[in-house]
């Protein structure tokens, strides 16, 4: 059961391939056997997104937060530390303040001890911030983006084409069955094959 | 009941397939593994690792897909237009005066429904707006010019169900069609040819930086692919539209559905 747990997308993948290859050889209506073709690439598109899972990873999208480390890790790689220690003391220390003052008045007023809850979130948003730029400053290589923390980009760049070729070729594929149909009357397999000649073996 | 021969050979081919295929699946990763092969591999650690120094682009995979991986993409949207004229090389005919009259008639007496027809006037700009987004903002979001020329085609295709075919083609024309989904293409190698002029090699963006204005090499890069996905857009929305008109209206671009 584990073993089918782990598996289940390799699973559901081999299942759709096996429908859709099925469909392809044995269904007698041609546009049946388009279905079937979209549902083995379905099941290509399945397989190639499961080898690009990570566990626990989020997708492939930088948040602007570590574009902006980058930016400031290029523009002043030398004097970013000075800066920055004095600038988040600062911050730190007026950020304190400020909650201090609130939650003093927070007794009188109640939207007060609101506006010092807020505060005091906002500060704890601000602290692995923080801890981020000491960590960047300290050791050059843990400000380096995490490999494990996005998924594989490269089957989501794949697929994301294969799709709309998928699209394409499929468009193709219904026209040159609706022109066999204008030429036949018909788009079932076995009747085509008996109008195109007595040899033809059905 | 009879069973087909060919039934029961496609029933064991895909027994056979799928057979195979499951005992290969032993050999796989596990799923979900940071480690396998495909996932810790050179080349998806660079891009993951390196994307944000070297092109300042926030969406890896839109900047995988236009410039680290330009070529596959340019020749991607030349299959699209491609596939587009082949559906017009099978299917496209002149309409026959009987069919031709046949629609006439057919739009003249149509009942046209006013909720459906208030309801996309409602709709349509807004789809279309949305799909502007999702282009220009395939930088930071998930987007692109395929998806967002596919909301775009799809805006063209709703107009020509609720307003018929006819109506739609005199806005959207096939001509017109056509000619925008060559543009996207020239767009698209003409970024690449812009490159080569200016001393680079083909679609290689960082030389851009030279005609952009306040740009520097790795902005170029930036910009350029923006420019790129509105060539893929131009090429995926006019396709759509034309696979929907020529297959809907048997090729004449008359009466459609």
């Amino acid at each position: 059961m584990d073993a089918f747990l782990e598996n289940f997308n390799y699973i559901v993948y081999v299942v759709l391939m096996m429908i859709g290859l099925y469909a392809m050889i044995s269904k007698n209506n041609l546009i049946k056997k388009l279905v079937g073709m979209t549902i083995f690439q379905s099941a290509i598109i399945l397989f190639y997104v499961s080898i690009g899972a990570k566990e626990g990873a989020a997708i492939p999208i930088l948040d602007h937060h570590q574009m902006h480390v980058a930016a400031a890790h290029d523009d002043h790689a030398d004097t970013h530390k000075d800066k920055a220690d004095t600038h988040e003391g600062e911050h730190a220390d007026t950020k304190i303040h400020k909650a201090d003052k609130h939650a003093a008045g927070a007794h009188s007023n109640h939207t007060s001890a609101e506006h010092a809850s807020t505060h005091t979130d906002k500060h704890k948003h601000e602290a692995p911030h923080a801890g981020e730029h000491d960590d960047h400053d300290g050791h050059h290589v843990s400000s380096e983006i995490n490999p494990a923390k996005f998924s594989n980009p490269i089957p989501h760049v794949l697929m994301l084409t294969a799709i709309v070729v998928g699209v394409s070729t499929l468009g193709v594929a219904l026209s040159i069955v609706q022109r066999v149909h204008q030429g036949y009357g018909s788009i079932e397999e076995d009747d085509i094959l008996n109008q195109i000649g007595p040899n033809a073996d059905g | 009941m009879r069973v087909k021969p060919i039934k029961v050979f496609a029933l064991l081919a895909v027994i056979c397939v799928g057979s195979l295929l499951l005992s290969a699946m032993g050999d796989f990763p596990a799923f979900g593994d940071p480690n396998s092969p495909a996932n810790a591999g050179q080349l998806a650690t660079h891009y993951i690792t390196q994307v944000r120094v070297e092109t300042k682009v926030p969406n890896i995979v839109t900047a995988v897909l236009a410039d680290y991986r330009g070529f596959d993409t340019m020749f991607e949207t030349v299959v699209i237009l491609v596939a587009g004229l082949a559906i017009l090389a099978i299917l496209r005919r002149p309409a026959c005066e009987s069919s031709r009259r046949f629609a006439e008639i057919a739009a003249m007496k149509s009942h046209v429904d006013l909720i459906q027809v208030t309801t996309c006037r409602l709709l349509i700009p807004v789809i279309q707006l949305f799909a502007l987004y999702v282009i220009a903002h395939g930088h930071h979001s998930p987007g692109g010019g395929f998806q967002g020329g596919v909301i775009l085609g799809a805006s063209f295709i709703l107009m020509a169900l609720v307003n018929g075919l006819r109506a739609t083609l005199l806005r959207f024309s096939e001509k017109k069609a056509l000619f925008l989904s060559a543009v996207g293409v020239i767009i698209f190698a003409g970024t690449g040819l812009i490159c080569m002029l200016l001393g680079g090699n083909f679609l290689d963006y960082e030389v851009l930086h030279q005609i952009l204005p306040y740009t520097d090499p790795v902005m170029a890069r930036s910009h350029a692919m923006l420019i790129v996905e509105i060539g893929v857009a131009f090429t995926v929305m006019s396709i759509m539209f034309l696979i929907y008109a020529v297959l809907s209206s048997g090729g004449e671009m008359e009466g459609g559905l």
